[in-house]
């Protein structure tokens, strides 16, 4: 049953992967910007969720509000940090953000003090038998939750008038915009997307951790452009798969590897070996 | 000796390693273009080789040399894997290189796991001897960067930088000057590192994590990028201002992101740039004075 668990296990934190990373892949698609700073939202997601179920009692409307303002914030962070320099070389803003990305963790340890905070009363701590394997409600709750919300995103970009202007944005901006799209407007839709995108998987970790950190982004921030330059940079299909693939190896990683290599040198090992092959990511094209 | 008490002197010490570090960055970042987020790897790669071959009972100077050619070979062989990759995969590239790099030293226990590596030998020179020995290699560096600088490789490096595909085409072997770029900042990263390892006496994989790359980043960057003496600058205030000012040192980490930040943001150039938009500014000023036949404007 240890290959099964490990898979499930490997699935769960491939999920919230993929939640943080989809929002970064759609940025770069978009920018060709390597938003690190995400990682960061996803934070203050797992702040504002802890904070917002403590006053009210709700899971559900923490969620929500967490969202909303991440997905808001999102939208001020391209207005004030990125459209100004989109001009200048990649480095200007991959630096920038990485700039931005520290002073947020700082900030967050100055106003929520460094060791973090918790649910009072842990919501989804259940467990359940599935497959005869065990599972915490919460663990299901983030993968049924990825999947919804993937899929929903999947059924906006494709079924809407408004999704398939998107796409073909993020495809190509400079053909969509000679098309007459309003470039400016899917830019914003775009970060308020991916920002709420990153917030999910913020509160889901918080649950599961039961601890919300100033620190906590740093590992998914530098394991989302591992996994975004795996899918091929700005490939929503190639990040999916990307996350979920790096969530598993890890998972067996950490058991056959773990004497010689951590879980974060695991990813990066992969990610090494991957480009050698393919400069161009597993999806992509050269 | 000059008047100078330990604590300055140990100011001045790690002023003067941090400069090596920064310009070693420099010449990969700054001259050739390559965006590197991994660069303490190699600085640690320098401090391990040093600290255990002293340890072995190598003298001081064997430590340094072996120091370098680590550095500097490890800096080639990762070369030639991760200059394949261009842009954002490179940085990429190179933050899974740090990672694995204190992943490896993590594990591995002959050079101390977790625990790291302590009790490393001194210099044998003294600790005004050391400094004045950290600060040689740093004039050294600071010269060899300038003459670099305005050498055949820093025009080749410079066309890299600036755009590399019209580099190729007017027949520069770009993967080569890369390389070489490479294997230079990789090797002056080994010898800062060795520098550290025996400045500090103990050293550990944390040492030598992402911040610590980010750190040496900003430095290059807030100096100005590709700017020998705002990089010089920038290294020399950013390594010490911590251990001067306390209160920094709290928020050290709030400074260096917002500094970064800004400096982006506001001054792509960093301080170098800021400074010439200056010297243009009085300048421009002064021709229109003459113009307007010397009346104030």
């Amino acid at each position: 049953m240890l290959y099964v668990e490990l898979l499930a296990q490997g699935l769960v934190q491939g999920s919230i992967y993929a939640l943080v990373a989809v929002g970064l892949t759609l940025v770069y698609g978009l920018l060709r910007i390597l938003h690190v700073a995400h990682a960061g939202l996803f934070t203050l997601g797992g702040y504002i969720g802890v904070l917002v179920t403590n006053a009210t009692g709700s899971l559900l409307l923490a969620l929500v509000v967490s969202m909303l303002v991440v997905g808001l914030l999102g939208m001020a962070i391209y207005r004030l940090c990125y459209q100004p320099i989109l001009d200048k070389p990649p480095y200007v803003a991959l630096i920038a953000s990485i700039g931005l990305f520290i002073a947020m963790e700082e900030i967050y340890r100055i106003a929520f003090g460094p060791y973090g905070i918790s649910y009072q009363n842990p919501p989804l701590q259940d467990v359940v038998y599935i497959f005869g394997i065990t599972l915490r409600l919460g663990e299901v709750a983030v993968g049924v939750g990825t999947l919804v919300l993937i899929g929903a995103l999947a059924l906006f970009s494709t079924k809407t008038r408004f999704g398939t202007v998107w796409r073909a944005t993020v495809t190509d901006p400079k053909m969509a915009e000679s098309f007459g799209v309003d470039i400016i407007k899917v830019r914003y839709l775009n970060f308020f997307i991916g920002s709420a995108l990153a917030a999910v998987a913020g509160v889901m970790v918080a649950l599961l951790n039961n601890l919300v950190e100033p620190t906590m982004g740093s590992v998914p921030s530098y394991k989302a452009l591992a996994i975004i330059v795996l899918g091929g940079l700005g490939d929503v299909r190639g990040t999916l798969i990307a996350a979920l693939a790096l969530g598993v190896i890890e998972a067996y990683g950490t058991i056959y590897l773990g004497n010689y290599l951590d879980r974060d040198a695991i990813a990066f090992a992969f990610l090494i070996l991957v480009l050698m092959v393919r400069p161009q990511g597993l999806l992509g094209r050269a | 000796m000059l008047g100078l008490s330990g604590y300055e002197i140990s100011l001045i010490t790690s002023m003067g390693i941090a400069v090596i570090f920064a310009l070693s960055l420099n010449l990969i970042t700054g001259f050739c273009g390559q965006i590197s987020l991994g660069h303490a790897a190699f600085y640690g790669i320098g401090a391990y080789t040093s600290a255990m071959l002293t340890k072995a009972g190598m003298p001081f100077g064997v430590g340094l040399l072996g120091a370098v050619i680590v550095a500097g070979l490890i800096g080639i062989f990762i070369g030639i894997a991760s200059l394949r990759v261009r842009h954002d995969f490179l940085a990429i590239t190179t933050m899974g290189v740090g990672f694995l790099f204190i992943g490896i030293m993590r594990q591995w226990d002959l050079v101390g796991g977790e625990m790291g590596v302590s009790s490393i030998p001194g210099s044998g020179l003294g600790k005004s001897g050391f400094m004045f020995l950290v600060l040689g290699f740093g004039v050294l560096t600071v010269l060899f960067s300038l003459h670099l600088k305005r050498s055949w490789m820093g025009y080749a490096f410079d066309a890299i930088a600036d755009d590399e595909d019209t580099a190729r085409v007017v027949g520069l072997n770009v993967s080569h000057y890369k390389l070489a770029a490479f294997a230079m900042g990789t090797a002056l990263a080994g010898l800062a590192g060795a520098l550290y390892a025996h400045n500090v006496r103990f050293i550990d994989p944390e040492s030598f994590g992402f911040v610590e790359s980010i750190t040496v980043l900003s430095m290059v960057v807030i100096g100005g990028i590709g700017s020998v003496f705002g990089v010089v600058f920038a290294a020399a205030v950013l390594s010490v201002l911590p251990l001067w000012i306390q209160f920094i040192d709290e928020y050290k980490l709030l400074l260096y992101g917002g500094l970064l930040f800004a400096m982006m943001r506001f001054s792509p150039g960093g301080l170098a740039g800021l400074v010439k938009q200056i010297l243009r500014h009085i300048s421009s000023r002064k021709s229109l004075q003459k113009l307007s036949g010397g009346t104030k404007i």
